[in-house]
């Protein structure tokens, strides 16, 4: 009796979900991808674009070593802040679980903004360089690569510890204690042991941010200068000032495959699932 | 001694990280009340004029309204569907739910500047752009996953045998479902309505692809405030946002702790 009835009540609850979605995310996505291989000039003409001519890869090297300084940041930031999030006592703990929720549910217009306050010419830390008299003028900290990376680092830091505090929690804390009493510098304890217990969150940490980061769009877009602009930014371009669809949805489906290969791989082997709670 | 030592460090690195994630957030609130027409820090005087500015030009007061209107639609719609999924997918064998999760996940992996440019043909066609309507359809897409997988996290709790119990002294399944599943699935439902309406309240990647002059939400607004006016009115509007956002998340938490 469960069988059958399931079947047909769950496939009642998922029906016009699933409707919904194959509307207006399916279709539109695939018609997407279709129209980068509509030119009576050849299927493959604006992937030729996208992988030969100079300066579109430039913007897809720079999109993959910008998402990787991201990452590697989020990890040497991320890192320190899970372990200590773990070891802390429960009020250290609130303090630190706030600061790293408050980015998550503050707007990110809002950070991006608080950004260019604090880091334009006439913002605090130049101010502050000034007055300490490290500089005479003031050092460009925004509408560059610079002002790109503190902006990301900071909006994709949450998704490095978040999953780096999850493997810390479940960890034997007696496990480096137990080297130690073998022997062990506290070094070797840390490297030998430790490290490669929490492997599977700096793994999950990384893939994650680095994902996210290759689409990122408006974080870019706004602390960014214009002559260094990333992937998404230049599928935005093609669209909106030289209306060049076709173009614009062949780097989209470069975009969409990297993002989709990523998350399956996460899904499959670094339990991204579990990060979720779909699991 | 170096333990005691390295353990101060670390502390002490781990607050400054703390500040580094806190500092954009904070560093907006003094700006709004500047005297000055640029944005200074640290700002002169004290002022009210741009929060008076932000409640008498209609772009931005009106674009607020927008926000609102389309937040609580997405929110509705949202929980709605997205509700109905999780409770469909907790039903499906394992491995079958695990590959339907994947594709109803999808809007969340895939980068909102792919969703948005996929959906801007059709809903040219549909007359959808620069509508409400619009607006709610595109942000309920972007909602959905975050719904699915609050409710899905209760679900997974919920004992069965609390609805199998209550089905067996006598209570139809529509009852059942009423007054014992909901009620248990209550705070995955709310956390799930409250991540929609943020997702949408702060949605600006879509909206500017598809919201136009007559359906400007307010984090359009803010961003050709950004980009093409560095007056200080977008700290003020900077400030009602973050506002809004910590009204919503204690309401959320007011009801959750009851």
């Amino acid at each position: 009796m469960p069988g059958k009835s399931m079947n047909w009540r769950s496939g009642a609850l998922l029906l016009p979900g699933l409707a919904f979605l194959a509307i207006l995310f399916a279709w539109p996505v695939a018609r997407l991808v279709a129209t980068s291989f509509s030119d009576s000039a050849g299927a493959f003409i604006h992937y030729q674009r996208v992988f030969l001519d100079p300066i579109y890869v430039r913007v897809i090297g720079r999109t993959l070593l910008l998402s990787t300084q991201v990452a590697v940041l989020c990890l040497l930031l991320g890192y320190p802040l899970a372990y200590q999030l773990n070891r802390s006592g429960p009020l250290g703990k609130a303090v630190i679980l706030l600061c790293v929720l408050i980015p998550f549910w503050t707007n990110l217009l809002v950070r991006s903004y608080g950004w260019i306050v604090l880091l334009n010419p006439q913002g605090i830390i130049n101010g502050l360089l000034r007055e300490i008299g490290l500089i005479d003028g003031a050092i460009p900290l925004v509408h560059n690569t610079t002002g790109v990376l503190i902006g990301m680092t900071q909006i994709m830091l949450p998704y490095m510890v978040l999953p780096l505090a999850a493997v810390m929690s479940r960890l034997d804390p007696t496990l480096p204690s137990a080297a130690r009493s073998l022997g062990a510098s506290p070094l070797a304890a840390f490297v030998r042991v430790y490290l490669p217990l929490t492997m599977p969150g700096v793994l999950a940490g990384l893939l994650l941010v680095f994902m996210l980061s290759l689409g990122f769009f408006v974080v870019p877009a706004l602390l960014g200068g214009p002559r260094d602009i990333l992937l998404a930014q230049l599928i935005e371009f093609n669209i909106n000032s030289t209306l060049n669809w076709p173009f614009a949805a062949a780097l989209s489906t470069v975009l969409l495959v990297a993002t989709i290969t990523l998350y399956w791989i996460g899904d499959r082997f670094f339990d991204l699932g579990r990060l979720w709670g779909t699991r | 001694m170096t333990g005691r030592l390295s353990s101060a460090m670390l502390t002490a690195f781990a607050a400054a990280i703390c500040v580094f994630l806190v500092l954009p957030t904070l560093a907006v609130a003094p700006i709004s009340f500047t005297e000055t027409n640029f944005i200074t820090f640290p700002p002169r005087g004290f002022t009210l004029h741009w929060y008076r500015e932000f409640f008498e030009r209609p772009e931005w007061i009106g674009s607020l309204g927008t926000s609102a209107v389309v937040a609580v639609l997405t929110a509705a719609l949202s929980t709605t569907l997205g509700t109905m999924i999780a409770l469909g997918l907790g039903q499906l064998p394992r491995r079958t739910g695990r590959a339907v999760t994947f594709f109803f996940i999808m809007p969340m992996v895939v980068p909102t500047i792919i969703t948005a440019a996929a959906l801007y043909t059709p809903f040219a066609r549909a007359g959808l752009v620069a509508s409400i309507p619009g607006l709610v359809l595109a942000h309920t897409v972007l909602a959905l996953p975050f719904v699915i997988i609050n409710v899905s996290a209760v679900l997974q709790k919920l004992d069965r045998r609390v609805v199998d119990a209550a089905r067996s002294l006598g209570a139809t399944p529509a009852t059942a479902f009423r007054r014992v599943t909901l009620p248990i699935l209550a705070p995955g439902i709310t956390a799930g309505a409250v991540f929609a309406f943020i997702t949408s309240f702060d949605e600006v990647v879509v909206a500017l692809f598809i919201a136009g002059a007559d359906a400007t939400t307010l984090p359009v607004q803010m961003w050709s405030g950004i980009r093409f006016e560095i007056s200080p009115i977008v700290a003020a509007a900077s400030c009602l946002l973050l506002i809004v956002s910590c009204v919503v998340l204690t309401l959320f938490w007011l009801v959750q702790r009851k």
